[in-house]
């Protein structure tokens, strides 16, 4: 991807030449193939994640899904959108921008550390929640991966939305290790099947934090890692029926994956750990998360 | 707007040229008869710096109109689809505004609208990147230094039919190698929607201690033109200009 060459500053302002905005940068807040993301203030010193460095097009069909998901059926999917400007610098060019919600939140693998593999399900759970709705409306997310999602306030939640793709398209976007097709689990084209392949990757990526290559029989080496991962050991059956393709949609997984958490083996522990956990209001939520899950299952439960 | 046929030669080296007419001149004749090329160095895993001859990959993809991108091997599978859609979009782009041009006036293009009608515009991009057939010819230089990378040359090769075959637009893919005793370039594969016969490919190889870049780019192009008519769906000449 052609990146533009920008470097900016805290205290650097730069003025849209469109809409006239101004914004402050405050810090760097990471940086991806297609540009740089930075921590920004407006004329009003409310905060937002501004992204420049990319090529116009590229910006362009960003703030498009950005405006797309911000919301989809009431339900916050992206971060939500704010503006989209070009910033002109003389004698130099210019720089396509947009700005966005700033999402303030840990990396999943910051995330993680120290937490029990119940999280793996329930960060899983979240993802697929999300995904449902995205599948819904259409669109697959495409280029799923940690260094796409931020975890705010104990909930995951996607922040780069350039992978976004309507179903039955070509895939346009994808990082080897969560895509299917490198692992020989079938084709580059959207369907929801593809992102939850992606979802597994990022179970496994949970326990293989450095990650692992595909080597002779992609296949095979899939498989004996996930049988050799002890912490993958209670979603075993689920994640390899996705690669299996039993899965078609978000909310079967969900259905299951919701199955194995609530597992009545497994409460004891679940709660003992709940109770460390209360005592930080973010972790309330992703608890509530839990209750949620099991009123979920019993409803289901009912009906069988 | 009606997708066109895309045309790209892709180009696998690792060194420079040193035999026969200069590959940037053809690159250039390439591009006049509305053929891409796009030129892919492949280094060693071990290499650190970049090797001099790699920067007429820079040169050809230049005067060619295409994408160049100079890579080790181990990530070479995600460089080849990403230079290849690069390409197309470069492609349609141009197309596109030249449209506007003709529409808006002389020296507008997409990055001078307003962003809202950019918006629009790259979602036509889009679509056209979509729906549009594409014929790409790719290029192996099997000269000796080459050989060993061969094998993930072929994996980025089928790994590259997976990505362009998800797309609703129809794909031909013809492999070539170079340099050949014959000819300039042998043909390998001939044009076909699917790269699967490709591990039958690379075999038996013989290996020369030149690297005629320019004769086997210009053999391509031939290859393109000896392109039947028969299965062009609209039938038209083998070097109509890509997207109308
Ligand atoms: N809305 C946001 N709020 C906070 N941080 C963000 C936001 N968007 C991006 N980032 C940070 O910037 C990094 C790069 O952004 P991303 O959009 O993924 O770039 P790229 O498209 O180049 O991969 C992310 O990994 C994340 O750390
Ligand atoms: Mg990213």
């Amino acid at each position: 991807m052609k990146k533009l060459d920008v470097n900016l500053h805290k205290g650097d302002m730069l003025q849209g030449k469109w809409n006239g905005r101004t914004y402050t940068i405050i810090r760097e807040l990471g940086s991806g193939a297609c540009g740089t993301v930075y921590l920004c203030k407006d004329s009003q010193g409310e905060k937002y994640a501004l992204k420049i460095g990319g090529d116009s097009s590229r910006v362009m069909l960003e703030v498009n899904m950005l405006k797309k998901f911000s919301k989809v059926q009431g339900v916050k999917l992206g971060p939500s959108f704010v503006d989209v400007d070009d910033w002109e610098v003389r004698g130099k060019g210019v720089y396509p921008f947009y700005v966005m919600e700033y999402v303030e939140g840990k990396s999943v693998r910051e995330f993680m550390r120290g937490r029990t593999k119940d999280w793996i399900g329930i960060c899983a759970l979240q993802l697929l929640t999300d995904l449902d709705h995205l599948h819904r409306a259409g669109y697959v997310f495409g280029d799923l991966k940690t260094d796409n999602l931020l975890v705010e306030k104990a909930r995951i939640r996607w922040i780069d939305v350039g992978g976004v793709t309507p179903i039955g398209r070509a895939i346009k976007e994808y990082t080897e290790f969560y895509d299917r097709g490198y692992w020989g689990r079938g084709s580059r084209k959207a369907d929801a099947a593809y992102d939850l392949f992606a979802v597994t990757m990022i179970m496994m990526e949970m326990v293989y934090p450095k990650r692992f290559s595909k080597g002779t029989d992609p296949v095979k080496v899939l498989e004996s890692k996930l049988h050799a991962a002890i912490p993958l050991k209670p979603y075993r059956s689920v994640i390899l029926g996705i690669w299996k393709g039993r899965y078609s949609s978000a909310g079967e997984v969900t259905r299951d994956l919701k199955r194995v958490l609530m597992h009545p083996g497994r409460s004891g522990s679940s709660r003992r750990r709940g109770k460390r956990m209360a005592s930080e209001t973010s972790e309330v939520l992703a608890f509530s998360c839990f209750v949620m899950a099991f009123f979920g299952v019993s409803i289901f439960s009912f009906w069988m | 707007m009606k997708p066109g046929r895309l045309k790209q030669i892709l180009l696998l080296t690792d060194g420079c040229s040193n035999h026969g007419e200069d590959p940037i001149a053809v690159a250039a004749l390439a591009r006049n008869q509305g053929v891409t090329v796009n030129v892919i160095g492949v280094l060693d895993d071990r290499q650190n710096e970049k090797p001099q001859g790699l920067e007429e990959v820079e040169a050809i993809a230049e005067a060619g109109g295409g994408v160049s991108q100079i890579v080790y091997q181990k990530s070479l599978s995600q460089t080849v689809q990403m230079v290849t859609r690069q390409a197309m979009t470069q492609t349609i782009q141009g197309v596109v505004n030249k449209e506007l041009q003709e529409i808006l006036g002389k020296d507008q293009t997409i990055e001078e609208l307003p962003p809202e009608k950019r918006g629009e515009v790259v979602e036509v991009v889009e679509d056209l990147g979509e729906s549009c057939d594409l014929e790409v010819l790719v290029l192996v230089d099997t000269s000796a230094s080459m050989h060993h990378k061969l094998p993930t040359v072929k994996e980025a090769l089928y790994d590259l039919s997976l990505s362009l075959n998800a797309r609703t637009g129809a794909n031909e893919f013809s492999v070539h190698v170079f340099p050949d005793s014959k000819r300039a370039i042998r043909r390998m594969i001939d044009w076909t929607p699917e790269l699967s016969e490709i591990n039958s490919v690379f075999h038996k190889l013989s290996s020369g201690g030149y690297t005629p870049t320019g004769p086997a780019l210009k053999e391509a192009l031939y290859a393109f033109a000896a392109k039947p008519v028969y299965d062009r769906q609209d039938g038209v000449d083998p070097y109509e200009e890509t997207g109308r």
